[in-house]
């Protein structure tokens, strides 16, 4: 364990810890808000959370052939 | 301690560096906590609660001879391919069950596997350290093995593997405690990410209008996300308290959710800098292995080493429902892509598609 290596490795951490602090950030409520708003958006449009019915949804068609 | 110093400046000193790091540290800290003004759950309280709804096993995909330890869907919404212990990987018809391709490893614990985005191939790998990509044939008697191609080389196990916007590019991540970017054509690597300080377990591409950007998650505990053009990390988050073993966009591209070793999920949102949300429960004290979104992002769905998936609200925090099924612990589960189902596969041989 040479001085030097470990001198480089912890240069590229405090590099690495400058480039994140100054990057730019938004307010919790701003970023929630615009979280919620993409879910609200395209809720209608998730087959999941609407419980699209057995015509529409190819998971939920049973397929059965009755020969009478 | 500072017995060694390489130049004249005495800001290049192993002491100066600690110290500058630790402040660092603390002034990340500040700046997220500064725009810490409210809790995602808070935000949400006024939109209306998710009514009950009915998500059941619809279909068992039966076959393989060992643990499911990785499947990914088909751009078509109806094929999977699957990997397991046992070293098979399979390609199957979801609408009818039906296995369409299987082709056998070299090395068994198959850990990652992946479709292309043409539906003609996929890559798969594990143990060998390796990501190989197989052509489809039409042909069902063509021996896939034959075509494979060796892409990505790693000095330890791969741990997941994804083409990127193209059948061209494949990013994986590995054991090694790195992940890479390689050109399929030529098995070229093209980029390299190193920044975890232990094994890489999981990653996920941003969704395609967010640019070229991916997150990973490691035994470390970090999650981090990366510039795949300059192989920079960006943005890393550290708030899990064991191994986290999958992470997954929100599909705005604007957040993540983890699940971890710890038992938790978490979302972390990447404009404010930080993690504003936790999905636990006391009685939840098995790892989360897996997580995947539902269309809209509403709804968590997470595979735990308990064998159930919970699902939770996304924006309350809450749980909607437990889903029973699995005999043993659920190693992977994806939402196909026009979010009519989901697959889960486990340890207990089976893939279950719910919906």
């Amino acid at each position: 364990m040479s001085g030097s290596s470990n001198i480089v490795a912890m240069k590229k951490i405090v590099q690495q810890l400058r480039f994140e602090a100054n990057i730019n950030r938004v307010k919790v409520s701003q970023a929630a808000a615009e979280l919620q708003q993409f879910c609200i958006q395209n809720a209608l449009q998730d087959p999941l959370l609407t419980g699209v019915s057995s015509s529409t949804n190819p998971f939920r068609t049973q397929k059965v052939c009755s020969f009478l | 301690m500072a017995s060694q110093e390489e130049s004249s400046q005495p800001s290049d000193t192993l002491t100066t560096l600690k110290t500058e790091s630790e402040t660092l540290k603390t002034k990340l800290e500040e700046e997220r906590a500064k725009l810490h003004d409210v809790e995602l759950h808070q935000v949400a309280e006024k939109i209306e609660a998710l009514g009950q709804f009915v998500i059941k096993n619809r279909r068992t995909l039966k076959g393989h001879g060992n643990k499911v330890l990785c499947m990914d869907w088909c751009k078509d919404k109806r094929r999977i391919v699957s990997s397991s212990q046992d070293g098979k990987v399979i390609v199957w018809d979801a609408f009818t069950t039906n296995k369409e391709h299987a082709v056998t490893m070299p090395c068994t614990w198959v850990m990652a596997c992946a479709y292309a985005p043409s539906g003609c191939a996929v890559a798969c790998g594990g143990l060998d350290n390796k990501c190989s990509v197989y052509p489809l044939s039409l042909d069902k008697n063509e021996n896939l093995a034959a075509k494979k191609k060796s892409v990505a080389m790693h000095t330890n196990y791969l741990s997941a593997c994804c083409f990127t916007n193209s059948d061209m590019q494949i990013l994986t991540s590995s054991g090694d405690g790195t992940c890479a970017l390689w050109d399929v054509e030529s098995g070229q690597m093209l980029q390299s990410f190193h920044g975890h300080a232990a094994d890489v377990l999981c990653l996920d591409l941003a969704p395609s209008e967010t640019g070229n950007t991916f997150v990973s998650g490691g035994c470390d505990k970090k999650a981090c996300v990366w510039d795949m053009r300059t192989g920079q990390c960006i943005q890393s988050f550290e708030t899990h308290e064991s191994d986290i073993n999958s992470v997954r966009y929100y599909p705005s591209g604007d957040a993540f959710a983890s699940g971890s070793d710890d038992a938790t999920c978490r979302l972390y949102d990447l404009r404010a800098d930080r993690e504003v949300a936790i999905y636990s429960k006391e009685s939840i004290i098995f790892g989360a292995s897996s997580v995947d979104f539902s269309f809209s992002g509403r709804l968590l769905f997470g595979g735990y080493n308990d064998y159930t998936i919970n699902v939770w609200d996304v924006l309350k925090g809450t749980r909607m429902s437990i889903l029973f099924g699995h005999e043993n612990r659920v190693s992977t589960l994806r939402v196909s892509p026009d979010g009519t189902a989901f697959c889960s596969g486990s340890w207990d041989n089976t893939l279950r598609i719910w919906a």
